[in-house]
C-alpha cells in the first residue's frame, strides 16, 4: 500500500477549503433555525413578559420594556381566572373542538372509505366534489349560514358552533384521508376478506388500526382549524357564557377603548402553549400521516 | 340426522343474507357516503345558493323578509368606492403574502428536515404561530404594534433611527405591511410542515446520486428538490391563498380595516356591511366576488395535485 | 482513465456507537480493476462503498483515491460515479437530462456536453430513447440509463451498489454479461457490492468477502473458492456451501463436489461411510444428502454428484464415499481461521 502521507500534499488545501465550507454551512443551519425560532416566537415572549408587569412598569413609555423595571406581579394572571370568563371560553372551545373532531371523523371515515376503495364509477368526481366544497370558505358562507342558524334556534348558542365547524373540517379531512388510504396496501383487507370476514368487517378490523396515524393527523388538524375559527364565532354568538376563546378573548377583555393587555397576553399563553405542546406530541405522526397521503395519495 | 340436512340449508341462507348487505360494496359505499354528501348539501350547497339570493334580495338583519330587488345591490355594492379599495387590497394583500409565504416556508422546511442539536425545541417554538387561535396571536401583535408602547418601536428609538414612534396600524402603508407580516408569521408553519412532507418523500438515492453527479447545494436546490416536491408547494400556495384570501381575523383585529379602509378586504368589508351593518344583502353581494377567484385558485390546485400522481 | 481506490484502517461507527458498520478494513484496489464486495447484507459493505463515494465519512481512517486522501471531500470532488440499486434516476427529467445533469458543472460548451451525452446513450444502445421519462422505461432500460449518466462524466471510479438486484432472473444473466463486457471496454476501477455470489464469482477480478464490518479474504474467485480464509467464507461461498466435520478441535472442510463414490475419487484419499438420506435431481447433478462417518464425527453433509457419475445411490443405505486428501480444508473450531492439516488414515487409489 501506497504510504498515504506521501501524496497528501495535493489535496491538502482542497480539503481544508471543504472543511470550512461544512462548518460555515453548519453555522449557517444554526443561525437560521435560531433566527427562525426567535421570529415565530418573540410574540409569545412578548406575552410572557407583559403579563406579568405592573401598570406603572408596563404603561411608562421611557421604562425598557424588555426588563422588569418594578417586580413583576401575578396579580393579571389572576384576574383572567378569577374576574373573566377565561375558563368558560377555554372549557367551551375544548369541548367544541371535540366534538367537531368526533363529528368529522364520524363522517370523514366511512366517505373517504367509500371514495377511496368501493371502486364506484363515481368516486373520483365524488373526490374531487368533496375537495371544492373545501373552497367555500366560511366569509362566503356566514351571512346565509347565520339565517340558518337563526332558523334553527341555535343563535347565540355554542352549540351552533358544534353544528356548523364540521363544514369546515369535513371536506379537508376526507380528503386527507383519501390520501391515507390510497396508500395502505389491499392486500391486508382481502386476506381478512378472504379469512372469513365482510367488506365491512375486513375495514373495522384491518384498515381502521392501520389508518390510526392518519387518523391522528385529521384530529390534530381539525382541532386545530375550530379552535382558531373566527368569524362563525363572531357571527353567530354574542352572550358571554357562549363564546370560545377566539372570540370571547378580544371581546371581553377589551372593554370599550380599555385593553386589559397583561390579562389578554396571559389568555393568549395559556391558550397557546397546551395547543402546541400536543401538536408536537403528535407531530412525528402528522407528518408521517402526510407523508404517507400526500405521496402516494 | 334427517332434521339437522334439512335445517343447514335454511341456516346458511340466512346468515348469507346477513353478510350479503356487509359485503355488497354498492350498498356500502352509499351508506357510507350519504351522512357526509347530505351534511355539506345541507349546511355549504344551500347556504352558498342561499348567499346568492340574498345578492338580490333586501333582507336585513331587522327585517328578514325576502323581496326582490334586482341588481340593485350589486349597483350600490360598485358605486362605493370601499368596495374597489377592498378588492385591491385583497389582491395586495394575496399576492404579496403569498410569496413571502412559500419563500420562508420553503427555507424553514429545509432546516427542520436537517439534523442538528436542539431540533425539537427549534420546531416546537416555530410552530406556535399556527397552532395558536389566529384572533389571541393578532392581539399580541396588537400588542407588540401598540402606538405607544411597541417594543419595536422602543428599540428604534433607543437605536436612534426613529425619533418619534412608527404608529404601525395608524399609517396607510405601515398598516398594510404589518397585516400581511402578522399573516405571514401565522401561515409559513403550516406551509413548512406541508413543504417538509415534500422533502421527505424524495428518496434518499435521488439526493445522493445528484451529489455524485456533482450538484452542489443551489443546483441540488432547483433542479431536484424543487421541481420534485413543485407539486406539493403549489398545494401549499394554493392553500395558503385560500386562507389569506378569505381571512379577515388578522384584519379585523389589528386594524379593523383601517386607517380609513386602507386594510379592508372583501371579507372584512362584506362582515362590516353584512353583520355590523345588517344589510346582508350587499354583504352577499362583497363575500360572492370571492367565489370565482377562489375557482381559479381550486382548477390551479388540481393541476397540481394531478401532477403529484404522474410521476 | 483509472486510477488506484484505497482504504486505510477504515471504522466507521454510525450515531449511538455501538455498532462498527466497518470495523478496521485496509483494502487497495488496482488501476482498471474490478473488484467486487460481497456479504450478506448488513455486512458494511454497502457502507464502505459510500464512505468511498463520499456519502458517508468515516470515524476514523482514511481513504485515498489516485493516490490521495480524500476524507472531508464531497462526492462531487472526487470524480467518482455511482449505479445506486434503485437507480436513482431523477424522474422529472427525460433520459437524456438525465445523461446530461453530471456535465453541468463541468465547463463544457452547450453541443459538447450533447454530443457527450449522444455517445455514451449509444454507447448502452439507449439512444433511440432519449426523450421518454424514467417511468416509461424497463428495468434493463434503466438500468442502461444508469450507467450512461455515471459513464459521462468519464469518472476515475465506478461504484455500482447491487445493480442487478432489480432485474429479473433471466435479464440478470444477460445484464450480467453486459455488464462485464462494458467495463472491460471502458477499463475503469470498478467496485461493486453484491450479496450474490454467482454475480461476484462471475464479475470479479478480485473479490472482497466481508461479515459484519470486517473483511475476511481478499483474492481471486478462484482463491476464495478454493482456499476459504476461515469458515465464515467457506460456507458463504458455494452452493452448496463447503461441508465441515469437526476431528480431535479441528473442522476438516470439503467441498460437496468433491465427496464421490470411492471410484471415482483418484490419488491419495479418504474413505468414508456415507449414509444416504435424500437425493434431489438439479439441472443434469445430484445432491445427495446423508451422514458422513469415517473422517470425524459422524455429521449431515450433502455430496455433489455430476452428471457424469452415473452410480447408482439408494436413500435408506450406506455407500463406500471418498474424499481426495488434497481437497481437504482445515479451520479451528474456536477461531474458525486456517489451522495446521492434521494427518489422516489415507489410501493411495
Amino acid at each position: 500500500m501506497a504510504a498515504p502521507t506521501a501524496s497528501i500534499g495535493d489535496n491538502a488545501r482542497l480539503r481544508r477549503h471543504y472543511a470550512r465550507r461544512a462548518v460555515l454551512g453548519r453555522v449557517g443551519l444554526y443561525v437560521v433555525a435560531v433566527l427562525a425560532a426567535l421570529v415565530c416566537a418573540m410574540p409569545f415572549v412578548w406575552s410572557t413578559l407583559t403579563a406579568t408587569k405592573l401598570n406603572a412598569d408596563l404603561y411608562n413609555p421611557d421604562n425598557n420594556p424588555f426588563l422588569y423595571n418594578q417586580p413583576p406581579t401575578a396579580d393579571h394572571v389572576m384576574f383572567l381566572f378569577k374576574n373573566t370568563a377565561f375558563m368558560t371560553f377555554a372549557w367551551n372551545t375544548l369541548w367544541v373542538g371535540l366534538l367537531v373532531v368526533l363529528i368529522t371523523l364520524a363522517l370523514g371515515i366511512p366517505a373517504a372509505y367509500s371514495i377511496a376503495r368501493l371502486n364506484r364509477p363515481w368516486s373520483t368526481p365524488m373526490g374531487i366534489a368533496i375537495f371544492f366544497v373545501y373552497l367555500v370558505p366560511p366569509s362566503l358562507l356566514f351571512l346565509s349560514l347565520s339565517r340558518v342558524v337563526v332558523a334553527l334556534g341555535l343563535q347565540d348558542s355554542t352549540w351552533s358552533l358544534v353544528l356548523i365547524y364540521p363544514t369546515i373540517t369535513v371536506p379537508v379531512s376526507t380528503w386527507l384521508l383519501i390520501g391515507f388510504l390510497k396508500a395502505l396496501p389491499r392486500d391486508i383487507e382481502e386476506q381478512a376478506m378472504v379469512d372469513g370476514y365482510s367488506r365491512l368487517g375486513a375495514m373495522l378490523r384491518t384498515i381502521l388500526p392501520l389508518l390510526f396515524p392518519g387518523t391522528v393527523a385529521v384530529v390534530v388538524f381539525a382541532f386545530t382549524l375550530t379552535a382558531s375559527e373566527f368569524i362563525y364565532a363572531l357571527t353567530f354568538i354574542s352572550p358571554t357564557q357562549e363564546k370560545v376563546v377566539s372570540t370571547g378573548v378580544p371581546t371581553e377583555l377589551v372593554r370599550g377603548d380599555v385593553f386589559f393587555w397583561q390579562s389578554l397576553q396571559a389568555a393568549n399563553i395559556f391558550v397557546a402553549i397546551p395547543i402546541a405542546f400536543v401538536f408536537n406530541l403528535f407531530l412525528a405522526r402528522f407528518i408521517s400521516g402526510f407523508t404517507m397521503g400526500a405521496v402516494k395519495g | 340426522m334427517a332434521e339437522m340436512v334439512s335445517d343447514a340449508p335454511t341456516r346458511q341462507t340466512l346468515a348469507g343474507a346477513r353478510q350479503r348487505l356487509a359485503d355488497r360494496d354498492g350498498f356500502l359505499a352509499w351508506i357510507f357516503l350519504v351522512p357526509t354528501v347530505v351534511y355539506i348539501v345541507v349546511l355549504v350547497a344551500i347556504p352558498f345558493f342561499l348567499a346568492i339570493a340574498f345578492a338580490f334580495s333586501d333582507v336585513t338583519a331587522g327585517n328578514p323578509s325576502y323581496d326582490w330587488v334586482g341588481f340593485e345591490n350589486f349597483r350600490r355594492v360598485f358605486a362605493d368606492p370601499v368596495f374597489w379599495q377592498s378588492l385591491r387590497n385583497t389582491f395586495v394583500f394575496t399576492v404579496i403574502s403569498m410569496l413571502l409565504i412559500v419563500v420562508f416556508g420553503k427555507v424553514l422546511a429545509m432546516v427542520l428536515t436537517a439534523d442538528f442539536k436542539g431540533k425539537w425545541i427549534v420546531r416546537f417554538l416555530v410552530l406556535l404561530p399556527w397552532t395558536t387561535p389566529v384572533a389571541l396571536s393578532s392581539i399580541t401583535w396588537l400588542w407588540l404594534l401598540h402606538s405607544i408602547y411597541s417594543p419595536i418601536d422602543w428599540v428604534l428609538r433607543t437605536v436612534g433611527l426613529i425619533d418619534d414612534n412608527s404608529y404601525f396600524l395608524g399609517r396607510p402603508a405601515l398598516a398594510m405591511g404589518s397585516v400581511i407580516a402578522v399573516h405571514v408569521w401565522r401561515l409559513v408553519p403550516l406551509a413548512a410542515v406541508i413543504m417538509m412532507v415534500g422533502i421527505l418523500s424524495i428518496p434518499d438515492d435521488l439526493i445522493e446520486a445528484s451529489r455524485i453527479d456533482g450538484a452542489g447545494f443551489w443546483r441540488r436546490l432547483f433542479e431536484v428538490t424543487i421541481p420534485l416536491t413543485f407539486p406539493l408547494i403549489a398545494v401549499a400556495a394554493l392553500f395558503g391563498a385560500i386562507f389569506t384570501f378569505t381571512d379577515m381575523a388578522v384584519v379585523y383585529i389589528l386594524t379593523a380595516g383601517g386607517p380609513t379602509n386602507s386594510t379592508q378586504v372583501l371579507a372584512s368589508w362584506s362582515f362590516t356591511r353584512g353583520i355590523a351593518g345588517g344589510d346582508i344583502g350587499q354583504g352577499a353581494v362583497i363575500a360572492l366576488f370571492l367565489f370565482p377567484l377562489l375557482l381559479a385558485a381550486a382548477v390551479l390546485i388540481l393541476r397540481a395535485v394531478r401532477k403529484v400522481e404522474t410521476f | 482513465m483509472s486510477v488506484t481506490v484505497e482504504v486505510a484502517n477504515l471504522i466507521k461507527q454510525f450515531d449511538g456507537g455501538h455498532v462498527r458498520a466497518i470495523d478496521d478494513v485496509n483494502l487497495a484496489i488496482e488501476e482498471g480493476e474490478y473488484l467486487v464486495l460481497l456479504g450478506p447484507s448488513g455486512c458494511g459493505k454497502t457502507t464502505l462503498l459510500r464512505t468511498i463515494a463520499g456519502l458517508e465519512q468515516p470515524t476514523s481512517g482514511e481513504v485515498l483515491i489516485a493516490g490521495s486522501v480524500v476524507n472531508g471531500l464531497p462526492p462531487r470532488v472526487r470524480k467518482v460515479a455511482m449505479v445506486f440499486q434503485s437507480y436513482a434516476l431523477y424522474p422529472h427529467k427525460t433520459v437524456f437530462g438525465n445523461i446530461v445533469f453530471p456535465l453541468k458543472p463541468e465547463k463544457l460548451a452547450k453541443d459538447e456536453r450533447e454530443s457527450k451525452a449522444r455517445w455514451a446513450a449509444e454507447l448502452l444502445g439507449i439512444d433511440q430513447l432519449l426523450d421518454r421519462k424514467p417511468r416509461q422505461l424497463s428495468g434493463g432500460e434503466r438500468q442502461r440509463v444508469a450507467l450512461a449518466r455515471a459513464l459521462v462524466r468519464a469518472p476515475h471510479v465506478f461504484l455500482l451498489d447491487e445493480p442487478l438486484s432489480n432485474l429479473d432472473a433471466k435479464l440478470r444473466a444477460s445484464a450480467r454479461d453486459e455488464l462485464k463486457r462494458f467495463q472491460q471496454r471502458v477499463g475503469t476501477t470498478t467496485v461493486y457490492v453484491t450479496h450474490d455470489q454467482a454475480e461476484a464469482m462471475g464479475l470479479g477480478d478480485r473479490i472482497a468477502v466481508m461479515d459484519k464490518g470486517k473483511l475476511r479474504q481478499l483474492g481471486h474467485p478462484v482463491e476464495i473458492y478454493d482456499d476459504p480464509a476461515d469458515t465464515f467464507v467457506a460456507t458463504f461461498i458455494g452452493s452448496p456451501p463447503m461441508n465441515l466435520v469437526e476431528r480431535d478441535g479441528t473442522l476438516v472442510g470439503f467441498r460437496p463436489e468433491h465427496l464421490l463414490p470411492s471410484a471415482h475419487v483418484t490419488g491419495e484419499s479418504v474413505e468414508v461411510s456415507f449414509h444416504v438420506d435424500r437425493i434431489e435431481y438439479l439441472s443434469g447433478d445430484r445432491h445427495v444428502y446423508g451422514t458422513v462417518s469415517g473422517i470425524g464425527e459422524d455429521t449431515r453433509v450433502i455430496a455433489r454428484l455430476p452428471a457424469t457419475v452415473t452410480d447408482a445411490v439408494t436413500p435408506g443405505e450406506s455407500h463406500p464415499f471418498g474424499v481426495s486428501v488434497d481437497k481437504l480444508r482445515f479451520f479451528g473450531v474456536e477461531s474458525g481461521t486456517r489451522a495446521e492439516p492434521i494427518r489422516m488414515e489415507a489410501k493411495h487409489g
